[in-house]
C-alpha cells in the first residue's frame, strides 16, 4: 500500500514537473537572454548528473584512481565521442572498454 | 501526402533515438533486477516504468526504499530530482505551446533526458515541416516501448542470475549521457557551462536530497552565459565574420 501511494506521488510529480508551464504559457514570456540561458541546459543538467556518479560511485567517497572503473570509463568514452562523433559507436564503446576494464581489475593485472 | 509526412516525421523520431534506447537498454534491465533486492514490489516495479517513466529518479528511489526511507521524503526526491524536466518544458515551450493539450500531454510526459535532448534538435531546426511534435512522439514512444520491455526482462532475469548487479550495467546510463553532452562540447560557453556543472555537482554532492544537481545545473548555465558575454565582448566581430551562429 505504502509503495503504490510512492509510486503514485512520485508519477503526479514527475508529470506536473513536465507539464505545469505548458497551460500557463500564453501569460508567461521568455526574454531574448533568458531564452539563451535555456540554450545551456542540455551540457549543464547531463554533466551535473554524470560527474558525481562517475567520482563517487559510492555516493560519497571521492574515487580519483585507475580501479574506479567509473572514472576511467567515462574519460575513455568521452575521448571515442570526441573522435567518433556518433552516438551508438560513444555507447557501444564505451560500455564495452568499460566492462573490459572492470574484468582486468578483477584479474588483477593492475 | 501528409500522413507520409506525419509518419516520416514519427519514425524519423524513433530512428534518431535509436542509439539512446540501446544504451537505455541495460539500465531498464539492472533496473527490473535490482528492484526484487531493494524491497520493491513487481507492481510497483512495473508502476514506476509505466507510470513516472524516468530512469534516474526510479533508480534513486529503489535504493531510498532499499534504505528504508518513509515515502514522502522518497517524493520529495523525486521532485528535487525531476526538477530538472521543468527547464526542458521551457526550452521546448516556444514550441508545444502551439499544440492541443491532446499533444501536450503525452509529450509532456514522455519528456525524457534522451528525448528532449534528440526532440530539442529537431524543433530548432530551420524547415517548414509541420509535424516535428510526430518526430517527439516517435522518439518518446521508442524510449516508453524499450523502457518497459527492460523493465519486464529485468524482473525475470533478476530471478534467475543472482549476481547480475555486479555487472556494471549500470554504466549505460553514464555512457549514454556522456556520448549526448559531447556534441555541445565544441564552444566556449557550452564547455564552461558543463565544467561548471560537473565541478558544482561534486562540491554541492552532500546536500540533502539530491538538492547539488539543481544548484549544480543552475550554476552550469550561469556559467554558459556569463562566458557567452565575455566572448560576445571580446570576439562578436569575428564571429559575424566567420559566418557562424
Amino acid at each position: 500500500m505504502e509503495h503504490l501511494l510512492m509510486v503514485a506521488g512520485m508519477a503526479a510529480v514527475t508529470f506536473l514537473i513536465r507539464y505545469s508551464l505548458l497551460p500557463l504559457s500564453g501569460r508567461i514570456h521568455f526574454s531574448e537572454g533568458l531564452q539563451r540561458a535555456l540554450g545551456y541546459v542540455p551540457p549543464a543538467v547531463l554533466t551535473a548528473i554524470i560527474v558525481p556518479a562517475v567520482m563517487m560511485p559510492d555516493g560519497s567517497e571521492m574515487q580519483i584512481e585507475w580501479s574506479n572503473p567509473y572514472l576511467i570509463g567515462a574519460a575513455v568514452t568521452t575521448v571515442i565521442g570526441l573522435v567518433s562523433k556518433n552516438l551508438l559507436v560513444t555507447i557501444i564503446g564505451g560500455m564495452g572498454f568499460f566492462m573490459c576494464w572492470q574484468w582486468v581489475l578483477k584479474a588483477g593485472w593492475l | 501526402m501528409t500522413a507520409q509526412t506525419r509518419r516520416a516525421e514519427f519514425f524519423t523520431g524513433a530512428r534518431d533515438t535509436l542509439p539512446l534506447v540501446i544504451g537505455a537498454v541495460p539500465f531498464g534491465i539492472i533496473f527490473g533486477t535490482l528492484s526484487g533486492s531493494a524491497g520493491l514490489s513487481v507492481t510497483a516495479t512495473m508502476g514506476m516504468s509505466l507510470f513516472v517513466f524516468a530512469g534516474s529518479a526510479q533508480f534513486i528511489a529503489m535504493g531510498l526504499v532499499a534504505a528504508g526511507t518513509v515515502w514522502p521524503m522518497i517524493i520529495l526526491a523525486t521532485f528535487v530530482v525531476n526538477f530538472r524536466h521543468l527547464l526542458y518544458t521551457a526550452t521546448l515551450l516556444a514550441h508545444l505551446k502551439r499544440l492541443p493539450p491532446r499533444w501536450q500531454v503525452p509529450l509532456a510526459f514522455g519528456l525524457t533526458d534522451e528525448t528532449f535532448v534528440v526532440a530539442v534538435r529537431r524543433w530548432s531546426r530551420r524547415d517548414n515541416s509541420l509535424y516535428k511534435h510526430w518526430y517527439q512522439l516517435g522518439s518518446m514512444a521508442f524510449m516508453y516501448t524499450n523502457w518497459n520491455i527492460c523493465t519486464v526482462v529485468g524482473l525475470i532475469a533478476g530471478r534467475m542470475l543472482q549476481d547480475i548487479g555486479g555487472w556494471g550495467l549500470d554504466f549505460a546510463m553514464v555512457a549514454a549521457f556522456i556520448g549526448m553532452v559531447v556534441p555541445y562540447l565544441k564552444d566556449r560557453p557550452n564547455l564552461c557551462a558543463a565544467l561548471a556543472a560537473g565541478v558544482s555537482a561534486v562540491l554541492f554532492n552532500s546536500l540533502p536530497h539530491k538538492l547539488g544537481l539543481i544548484v549544480a545545473s543552475l550554476a552550469g548555465i550561469c556559467a554558459g552565459v556569463a562566458a557567452q558575454r565575455l566572448q560576445g565582448k571580446s570576439s562578436s566581430a569575428a564571429v559575424q565574420a566567420s559566418g557562424e551562429h
